[in-house]
């Protein structure tokens, strides 16, 4: 019989058990509700071995390139090990490489991970501080194409991270990184299909990754980037994305400034003017980024504008709290 | 049971029914503003099980889970006129999907059994433990 490998101990599968039975029976209580593969509170993730399709069904086509899996449906024929999802966190070394300003308020910060860092571009990771501060950052940056780990960082009145990353922090200072986590990342497998990237504020970071790395994969469908702020002054990053529009026919740019009139953008809220340019989501791949009342508003409506919730994928950035 | 499941299609009907059904309930005025401000994705995974269960299929619904589930809508003034829009729902989902009349009228018959849980009028004081 195939085992399963968890925390360190090698437990064989008797005849017809799932890999949650086999956890409970070994000493390890793994959370679940319905155990059908319905409620997904068993969740967990392969790191090595393979998954049979029905350990997967349901789940996000990202979150199984992933190796996540529902443990109650999960029959093994070969070998697996498996983690808890919660625990599911490694914790690498990182150093300050580079600081510059976008624009008034957002801060590139390039980081180098002293081990390579496994990700897809759009995933967040935490950072953590000697002092024990903690704080989520989207990654801005594609693998392929950047040597170092790339974030936006927001000036937040009163915020512990930011300001220290802004006002404080210089090349060559430690911090600890937790993750990658998330499942806002470009999936490929599917290069025709049209994808509709929308967000606020350094809701751009991810939303630059996701397109970046979608094109150099080789993209063909159309990629529209909507991206929303309240002033000109917020946009940022708008020579690279025009360049990026000018380079790829596929590409579309549309910034949208809410309490200014200008040339170079539309004036108004940016999910009625994106809404407006594609009123049929159907068939689209959807990204939603930034402020979590937005997000949640315009997952609804693209969900009711045709997009299958499966095709959904909102990051919204959450305040810390404290 | 699973027969009316199987019947239906299994879990690939319920995946292409969620869509349909959580969008119908989603545009339509009289029940849309119970969703406001809900995560859509656990949403989701919840009208899954929902159809799940009405399909037939697997599940672990209770009568308490339902009355707990919807008592913060009860509150709002949940009410007979709002189940009925649900079910309506449901019945045209059913019928895009071309599914049999014959199964249907099954379907809506279990998301019958569920109206006095998910308004919280139990007739039984004990009725909790009925499907224990």
């Amino acid at each position: 019989m195939a085992t399963v490998k968890f925390e360190a101990q090698e437990i064989e599968l008797t005849e017809g058990e799932s890999v949650l039975e086999c956890l409970e029976r070994s000493g390890h209580p793994i959370p679940n509700s319905c155990r059908s593969g319905v409620c997904h509170s068993c969740l967990m993730r392969a790191t090595a071995g393979e998954l049979p399709p029905a350990a997967q069904k349901g789940l996000k086509d990202s979150h199984r390139a992933q190796g996540y899996f529902l443990s109650c449906c999960c029959y093994p024929d070969t070998d697996l090990s498996a983690v808890r999802v919660d625990a599911d966190s490694m914790r690498i070394g990182a150093r300050v490489l580079r600081k510059e300003s976008l624009n008034e308020r957002v801060l590139r910060v390039v980081l180098e991970a002293n081990e390579p860092l496994d990700y897809f571009p759009g995933q967040f990771v935490n950072f953590a501080r000697a002092d024990g501060l903690v704080r989520s950052f989207s990654l801005a940056s594609v693998p392929a194409l950047d040597d170092g780990l790339e974030f936006h960082v927001a000036l937040v009145p009163g915020g512990k991270m930011s300001g220290w990353l802004h006002h404080e922090a210089v090349p060559g200072d430690d911090l600890e990184l937790m993750g990658p986590l998330g499942n806002c990342f470009y999936v490929p497998g599917n290069p025709e299909q049209p994808l509709f990237l929308l967000g606020t504020g350094t809701g751009l970071a991810p939303l630059y990754a996701i397109a970046r790395d979608a094109l150099h994969q080789g993209h063909t469908g159309a990629i529209h980037l909507f991206h929303g702020a309240l002033v000109a002054a917020d946009r940022y990053l708008v020579e690279a994305l025009s360049a990026l529009a000018q380079d790829h026919a596929n590409f579309g740019y549309h910034p949208c400034v809410r309490d200014e009139a200008g040339a170079d953008w539309v004036q108004g809220e940016v999910d009625a003017h994106a809404l407006e340019l594609v009123p049929n989501l159907k068939g689209w791949k959807v990204y939603l980024c930034g402020n979590p009342t937005l997000v949640r508003n315009v997952q609804r409506k693209a969900f009711l504008a045709g997009a299958s919730m499966q095709d959904i994928y909102a990051d919204a950035f959450l305040p810390a709290g404290g | 049971m699973s027969g009316l499941y199987d019947a239906i299609g299994g879990e690939p009907a319920v995946n292409a029914a969620v869509d349909i059904f959580y969008r119908h309930v989603l545009s339509d005025d009289r029940i849309a503003h119970f969703f406001d401000g809900v995560d859509m994705e656990r949403q989701a995974q919840k009208q899954k099980a929902f159809l799940t269960m009405a399909f037939g299929g697997p599940h672990n619904y209770t009568g308490l889970d339902m009355r707990k589930g919807h008592a913060h809508l009860v509150k709002q003034g949940l009410n007979d006129s709002h189940f009925d829009a649900v079910v309506e729902h449901l019945s045209i989902t059913l019928t895009e999907l071309n599914v049999d009349q014959k199964h249907i009228d099954q379907v809506m018959a279990i998301a019958e059994s569920t109206r006095e849980d998910v308004l919280g009028r139990s007739t039984e004081p004990d009725a909790e433990t009925a499907n224990v």
